[in-house]
């Protein structure tokens, strides 16, 4: 079938063999450009879009009928005039200092409290119990702030709640400031040890068993064992999630600043973080400026504590940097 | 034989019994305040009113009674609406989540996908930077004008970034090249080999997710909060969270409470309303020790990193 072909048939030919490899390109990669395409439409509109709307903070933002780019393009630019409301506020301080000390606190509590579970756990005797004792201290972490907010008022109902009748006393704890950090430092954590612990947990049955042989050989007694295997081992995963949380130091959990307290006035001064700042300007107030100026503030710096927290874990040690 | 083995070993590595005995009240106390609260509601809810009114909440109340739930099943209409709404969310919700979520993260984690490099890089940033409540809450009501369609209540969290590359390091794992490149050579099309081949093979990681959207959609009340201000679309969570700012919600939209025990007894709102609490969580509690595996394992199979 071999043809003789003068220089128009091999041009032809190349020209098919072009097409056929823009093809096989097309029906290598179209497929999989398929699969992800909802998900990059999903990311365009649920970030990209967004990310571009933040414009809004440096804008004297009003809702236009036209729809969101007459909204965008219509509002009038105002500088940095909403982000200097917001900094010659009290608020901006205390939502900032509420929303770091918290996170702080959760970050060490957490920390501790789960690795010290994981550890306690893994070295208890009957197994079934340590099962036992995983599935109950996972529930919480599975019910919303919702529910648990029910579980707090079933105790803290001024005239109803349990603690009041324990402790005979007769104690508004929903107007009380002074309680509340507490509260909510224990209730974060509550919500959380059981799944953190859990993750913790995982890693530490997953030490190679001739390491503790080894040690016991050596005479090593079971503190020492965890101190000079367990946690070693732990260590980079530790790492990873205190890199996580720092990277979200910025960002207060809504449900347990907003529902748990129920939004209560008289507690606003220990209760008030950035999210729930953010959403009352949004929908109480109504200041969509100077709310949109306080996120972006939330976004930019968590941002920046993310990358920077990561680029100093990984000068120290590569492989327990996230990236 | 291997299993074994590791489980003695483990056995080796234990406490003494006193050690032991210690540390075992101190975890299991913990574990009962996780679940004493969930245990307390449901004992408020099957408390007499008048014993509540009178004693308040307790552990162990004077009376018991059903009429908390018995209201309820006589209130109906606004609480089976909110019921329909959950649920309807979180089938569709999970199935969209889970699909877009997989198609995603098996197309970047294939090697002869050209531009995997971008569709990674693309779903990375989306985790490095947050655009805020306030510009997703412009776009969704003013660009997208999903406020008060269950369309609110889905798209927000129908695809997880965290969970595509979850699931990318998964699929890398569990799916090789060779078994995917020898059905191409028999010509299987990409989307035969994805449906009959990789699904089956990364159904515990599928699972995974999908119980983790799940629950995001069962559990959430934010979406809600946000862009749900018509009556007739609001799910169980929100609805709780909006009675218990205020009680007498119960009694205003149930025109039948009047019926409710020939109208001779008060309206037994707290139980009611616990009773509430109880159907929310009753799905979840009754099911997730079942289920604890997949999320245990959720947790392991795919180290983010690689």
């Amino acid at each position: 079938m071999k043809e003789v072909t003068p220089k128009g048939g091999l041009e032809n030919s190349t020209k098919r063999k072009k097409r056929s490899k823009f093809w096989q390109k097309f029906s290598n990669n179209g497929p999989f450009i398929i699969f992800a395409l909802p998900g990059a439409i999903w990311m365009l509109f649920f970030f990209y879009i967004p990310v571009f709307a933040n414009v809004v903070a440096f804008k004297d933002f009003k809702f236009s009928p036209d729809g969101f780019m007459a909204s965008l393009t219509q509002s009038k630019w105002v500088g940095f005039q909403n982000f200097k409301f917001l900094f010659s506020s009290n608020a901006a301080w205390l939502i900032t200092k509420n929303t770091l000390l918290y996170n702080l606190g959760f970050i060490t509590l957490n920390l501790i409290i789960a690795v010290f579970f994981a550890i306690v756990m893994s070295e208890l005797r009957h197994k079934k119990l340590v099962k036992t004792y995983q599935t109950s201290m996972l529930l919480p972490y599975f019910l919303s702030w919702v529910i648990i907010a029910y579980f707090v008022m079933a105790f803290l109902n001024p005239e109803k709640g349990l603690l009041n009748s324990m402790l005979h006393t007769d104690i508004n704890w929903y107007a009380e400031p002074k309680y509340w950090p507490f509260f909510l430092l224990m209730l974060g954590t509550w919500k959380g040890i059981g799944y953190n612990s859990i993750l913790y947990f995982a890693t530490v049955m997953g030490i190679d068993p001739t390491y503790y042989e080894a040690a016991m050989v050596d005479g090593a007694g079971k503190w020492q064992q965890i101190k000079n295997i367990t946690i070693p081992q732990l260590l980079p995963l530790m790492t990873l999630m205190t890199i996580l949380a720092v990277g979200n130091i910025f960002r207060a959990d809504f449900g347990l600043f907003y529902t748990v307290p129920q939004n209560s006035g008289a507690l606003y001064n220990v209760t008030s973080v950035l999210d729930t700042y953010i959403y009352n300007g949004l929908t109480a107030t109504g200041d969509i400026g100077m709310s949109s100026a306080a996120s972006l503030y939330q976004s930019v710096v968590g941002c920046i504590l993310l990358v920077s927290t990561n680029m100093l874990v990984r000068r120290f040690d590569g492989d327990s940097a996230l990236f | 034989m291997n299993k074994k083995k590791a489980i003695e070993d483990v056995t080796v590595r234990a406490f003494g019994k006193k050690t032991d005995l210690f540390f075992n009240i101190i975890i299991g106390l913990f574990a009962i305040t996780c679940i004493l609260p969930l245990f307390f509601v449901v004992v408020i809810s099957l408390t007499d009113e008048n014993t509540l009114s009178q004693y308040g909440y307790q552990l162990w109340p004077k009376k018991w009674s059903f009429a908390g739930y018995e209201y309820l099943a006589t209130m109906g209409g606004e609480l089976m609406r909110s019921l329909w709404i959950s649920i309807i969310v979180t089938v569709f919700g999970t199935m969209i989540n889970a699909t877009f979520t997989s198609t995603y993260a098996y197309a970047i984690s294939r090697k002869s996908f050209k531009y995997r490099k971008f569709f990674t890089i693309f779903c990375l940033i989306t985790m490095l930077f947050s655009p805020g409540m306030v510009a997703n809450y412009i776009v969704v009501t003013n660009l997208l004008h999903l406020k008060d369609t269950l369309w609110a209540l889905i798209l927000p969290m129908a695809v997880s970034p965290f969970n595509i590359i979850v699931m990318r390091t998964f699929f890398k794992r569990q799916v090789s090249e060779s078994i995917i490149e020898s059905a191409r050579i028999d010509g299987a099309s990409e989307l035969r080999i994805f449906l009959q081949i990789v699904i089956p093979l990364a159904i515990p990681g599928i699972a995974t997710i999908s119980l983790f959207a799940a629950l995001g959609y069962w559990n959430d009340w934010f979406n809600a909060l946000l862009y749900i201000s018509d009556d007739k679309l609001v799910p169980l969570q929100y609805l709780l969270m909006k009675i218990q700012a205020n009680i007498e919600m119960l009694t205003q939209n149930a025109g039948t409470g009047a019926q409710f025990a020939g109208g001779l007894a008060a309206v037994p709102k707290e139980a009611t309303r616990m009773a509430m609490v109880v159907i929310a969580t009753l799905p979840i509690a009754a099911t997730y020790p079942f289920f604890q595996k997949y999320f245990v394992r959720g947790l392991t199979i795919g180290g983010v990193k690689e």
